[in-house]
C-alpha cells in the first residue's frame, strides 16, 4: 500500500515536472530566438542568466544590471573608464610575440587571440591623466589568451615602469591574468622577476605603484607584480590565487571553503588594502594619487 | 636495483654480463680476455650513445632521482662550518627550505636552498621540497642578514614548486614570492645561484634571481612540470614525456635562451654517481665567481643583476 501511494506521488511530480520543463522550453526557445537574431547585442549574465542588452551592460561600467555581477572588461574599456578623456598615449603598441620556443600551434592561438581581443597582445600601457593627475598605465586583457604574462607582457610592463622613473610618475596597473604564458616558457617566468626588479627600482625613487586586481588574478602574476603594490586595490568578488581552485583541491582533495580566493577573503587575510566597487575606482584612485603629491614637488 | 633509470638498464645488464664472465673466466681458470675485451668496447661505446643522447624526460627522471643529492648534501662538501638558522620570526618553521652560515674556502657566506628528503619520512617533514610563504620569508630574513654584515648568498634550488594547498595560499604564497624577487633584485650583496635538481616554476623562482645563475648539467628548470603542461594541452597527464620534449627545459636550453651563466659538468649518468667531483666543480665556480663579484662597487653589482635579469625575453 505504501509503495502505491508513493507511485502516486512520484507521478504527480512528473507532471509537476513536465509542465517547468514546457515553460523552460518556450523561454529557452525565446532565448534561442534572441541568440539567433541578436546575438550581437543580447548577452546572457553568467551569474543570474539574466538576458542583458550590451549597450546596457557597457554603460553599467560591465556589471549585470539585475545582480551586480562583475563582468570583465577590455583593457580599452577599462582605460576609457580610468583616464580623463583624450588624455591616452599608447606605448610599445608595436610589441609582438614570436614563437621562441617554436611551441606547437602557438603561432594560431596567437592569432586566435588577437581575432577575439582586437589587441596585438594581453597588455596595454600608456599614460593619460586621472582628474588632472598624470599616471602611467597598465591594463591587462583577459580575453588575449586569458591574460597570460609572455616576454611581451614583461617588456611592456617593464618599459612603462622605466618611463615612470623617467618622467617621475606614478604607476598604476591593473591585473586581469591566468599566469605564467605556458607558450614561452622559461622565458614567461623569468618576466616575473623582470617586472619586479623593475617594479624595485620604481621603489628606490619613491614613487608610488597602485595594483588593482580584478577577476580573475591568478598563477605568476600574483606571485609578482601583482602583489607588490604600495597600495593594493581589488574590485569585488574577483578571484585571486597564487594556485589555481581546481589545483589546490586535486593537491589537498577536498573541497574548497565558499568565498576561497575572492577579494573579501584576501581582505580578511590581510593582502589587499582595499575591495572597491567598480563604478569608484577612478575616484579612488584619484584620491590615493592626490594625496600622495600633497606637499612634494615630485609630480608635475 | 629499483633506483635505477630505465634508461640505464641496457649498461647495466651489460655490466652484469662482463662481471659474470670475469668471475667464470677466474673461477675456472678459462681465458675469456678477448671475449671481455670486445664487451667492454661495446659497454664504452653503449654508454657514449646512451649519455649523450639523454633526451629531457630522461632529465627529468635523473632531476628527481632518489638518490640526487640534495641541498644539505651539497653543504657538507662545499662549505665548512655550517650552522643552520630557522624560522621567519612571523609565523613559523619551513623544513622545505634551510639555510644558515658557513665559510668557503676563506669567505663567510649564507647558504640557503631548497630541501628535499632523503626517504618517505624525511620526504614528509620536508614536504617534498615544497615550501610554504614562511620557507620564502625565512629565506628573505637569512638574505637581509647577510646584506647586513656583508655576506654572500649562495642559492640552491630544488623544487617540484611552491606548494599548492589550502594554507599556503591564507598565508599569501603570491605575496612572500613576489617580495622575494623584488627583494633580491635590490640586495645589496652578491647572490650566487645554483639549480641542483628540479627548478619548478615560481617555487624555484623565488629563491633564483641573482649575480649568477649555473644548472647542473640534468638538473631542469622550467615554467610547469611536464605532467602540468601535458594535462593542460592535451588533459592528459600521462603524455608528460611528449611535453618534456616541447618545452625547453634541459640546462642547455636554458643557457642558449640566456637565462642561466653557465652549465656545471655531472659525471655520466647523474651526479649521485660521484658527489665529490660535482661537489667540487661547484665549488670552483662559486669560488671564481664570488671574487669577481666582490670586487665590484654595490652599485655596479646591482646595475649589473638589473641588467641580466631586464635582458631576458624574446619578441618581435
Amino acid at each position: 500500500m505504501l509503495k502505491a501511494l508513493f507511485r502516486k506521488k512520484k507521478y504527480a511530480t512528473v507532471s509537476v515536472d513536465n509542465d517547468n520543463n514546457y515553460s523552460n522550453n518556450i523561454k529557452k526557445n525565446e532565448n534561442k530566438k534572441q541568440d539567433d537574431i541578436d546575438n550581437k547585442l543580447w548577452t546572457k549574465c553568467k551569474k543570474c542568466g539574466e538576458i542583458l542588452l550590451k549597450e546596457d551592460i557597457k554603460e553599467d561600467l560591465y556589471t549585470c544590471g539585475k545582480c551586480n555581477y562583475y563582468f570583465r572588461i577590455p583593457a580599452r574599456e577599462r582605460i576609457n573608464m580610468i583616464f580623463d578623456k583624450d588624455t591616452f598615449i599608447e606605448y610599445d603598441k608595436e610589441l609582438k610575440a614570436g614563437n621562441p620556443l617554436e611551441f606547437p600551434e602557438y603561432d594560431k592561438k596567437l592569432k586566435k587571440a588577437a581575432d577575439k581581443s582586437k589587441e596585438v597582445e594581453a597588455i596595454v600601457t600608456g599614460e593619460g591623466d586621472i582628474k588632472g593627475i598624470k599616471a602611467i598605465l597598465c591594463v591587462m586583457e583577459a580575453n588575449f589568451m586569458m591574460g597570460s604574462m609572455g616576454s611581451v607582457v614583461g617588456e611592456k610592463i617593464t618599459r612603462a615602469i622605466e618611463k615612470a622613473i623617467e618622467k617621475k610618475l606614478p604607476v598604476i596597473i591593473f591585473c586581469a591574468s591566468g599566469g605564467a604564458r605556458m607558450q614561452e616558457g622559461i622565458l614567461s617566468l623569468m618576466q616575473m622577476g623582470k617586472t619586479s626588479a623593475a617594479l624595485n627600482r620604481l621603489s628606490d625613487e619613491k614613487l608610488p605603484f597602485i595594483s588593482v586586481l580584478t577577476d580573475p588574478t591568478t598563477g605568476g602574476v600574483t606571485a609578482s607584480f601583482a602583489m607588490l603594490g604600495d597600495i593594493i586595490l581589488a574590485e569585488p568578488k574577483a578571484l585571486i590565487g597564487f594556485a589555481g581552485p581546481r589545483v589546490i583541491e586535486q593537491t589537498i582533495r577536498q573541497r574548497l571553503p565558499e568565498g576561497f580566493q575572492r577579494s573579501e577573503f584576501l581582505k580578511e587575510k590581510g593582502f589587499i588594502d582595499k575591495i572597491v566597487k567598480r563604478k569608484y575606482l577612478k575616484e579612488k584612485i584619484y584620491k590615493i594619487l592626490y594625496i600622495h603629491t600633497m606637499g612634494s614637488e615630485r609630480y608635475e | 636495483m629499483s633506483n635505477d633509470l630505465e634508461f640505464e638498464k641496457p649498461i647495466i645488464e651489460l655490466e652484469n654480463k662482463i662481471g659474470e664472465l670475469e668471475k667464470f673466466s677466474k673461477e675456472n681458470e678459462v681465458d675469456l680476455s678477448n671475449e671481455i675485451k670486445i664487451l667492454k668496447n661495446k659497454l664504452d661505446n653503449m654508454k657514449d650513445e646512451i649519455y649523450e643522447n639523454i633526451t629531457p624526460w630522461q632529465k627529468v627522471k635523473i632531476a628527481r632521482h632518489k638518490e640526487r643529492p640534495t641541498t644539505l648534501e651539497y653543504i657538507e662538501k662545499i662549505f665548512t662550518d655550517f650552522i643552520e638558522f630557522h624560522g621567519d620570526r612571523n609565523y613559523g618553521d619551513d623544513n622545505a627550505i634551510v639555510g644558515g652560515i658557513a665559510i668557503l674556502e676563506d669567505t663567510p657566506v649564507t647558504v640557503i636552498g631548497h630541501q628535499k628528503g632523503k626517504d618517505t619520512k624525511d620526504n614528509i617533514k620536508r614536504n617534498f621540497g615544497m615550501p610554504h610563504p614562511e620557507g620564502y620569508r625565512k629565506a628573505l630574513r637569512l638574505m637581509k642578514q647577510a646584506e647586513k654584515f656583508n655576506r654572500p648568498v649562495i642559492m640552491f634550488v630544488d623544487t617540484p614548486g611552491a606548494y599548492c594547498g589550502l594554507e599556503a595560499e591564507q598565508r599569501g604564497q603570491g605575496e612572500a614570492i613576489a617580495t622575494n624577487l623584488l627583494k633580491m633584485s635590490g640586495l645589496k650583496t652578491p647572490i650566487l645561484v645554483v639549480v641542483i635538481g628540479e627548478g619548478g616554476s615560481g617555487g624555484a623562482l623565488g629563491l633564483s634571481i641573482g649575480d649568477r645563475i649555473c644548472m647542473l648539467e640534468h638538473s631542469i628548470y622550467s615554467v610547469i612540470s611536464p605532467e602540468g603542461l601535458s594535462s593542460i594541452l592535451w588533459k592528459d597527464a600521462s603524455l608528460a614525456e611528449e611535453a618534456a620534449d616541447i618545452m625547453k627545459l634541459t640546462s642547455k636550453d636554458l643557457l642558449d635562451l640566456k637565462v642561466i651563466d653557465k652549465i656545471i659538468k655531472e659525471p655520466p649518468g647523474g651526479t649521485h654517481k660521484d658527489l665529490d667531483l660535482v661537489s667540487e666543480n661547484i665549488k670552483n665556480y662559486l669560488n671564481d665567481e664570488i671574487s669577481k663579484l666582490l670586487k665590484l662597487e654595490k652599485k655596479e653589482l646591482l646595475n649589473n643583476r638589473y641588467k641580466k635579469v631586464r635582458e631576458i625575453g624574446i619578441y618581435n
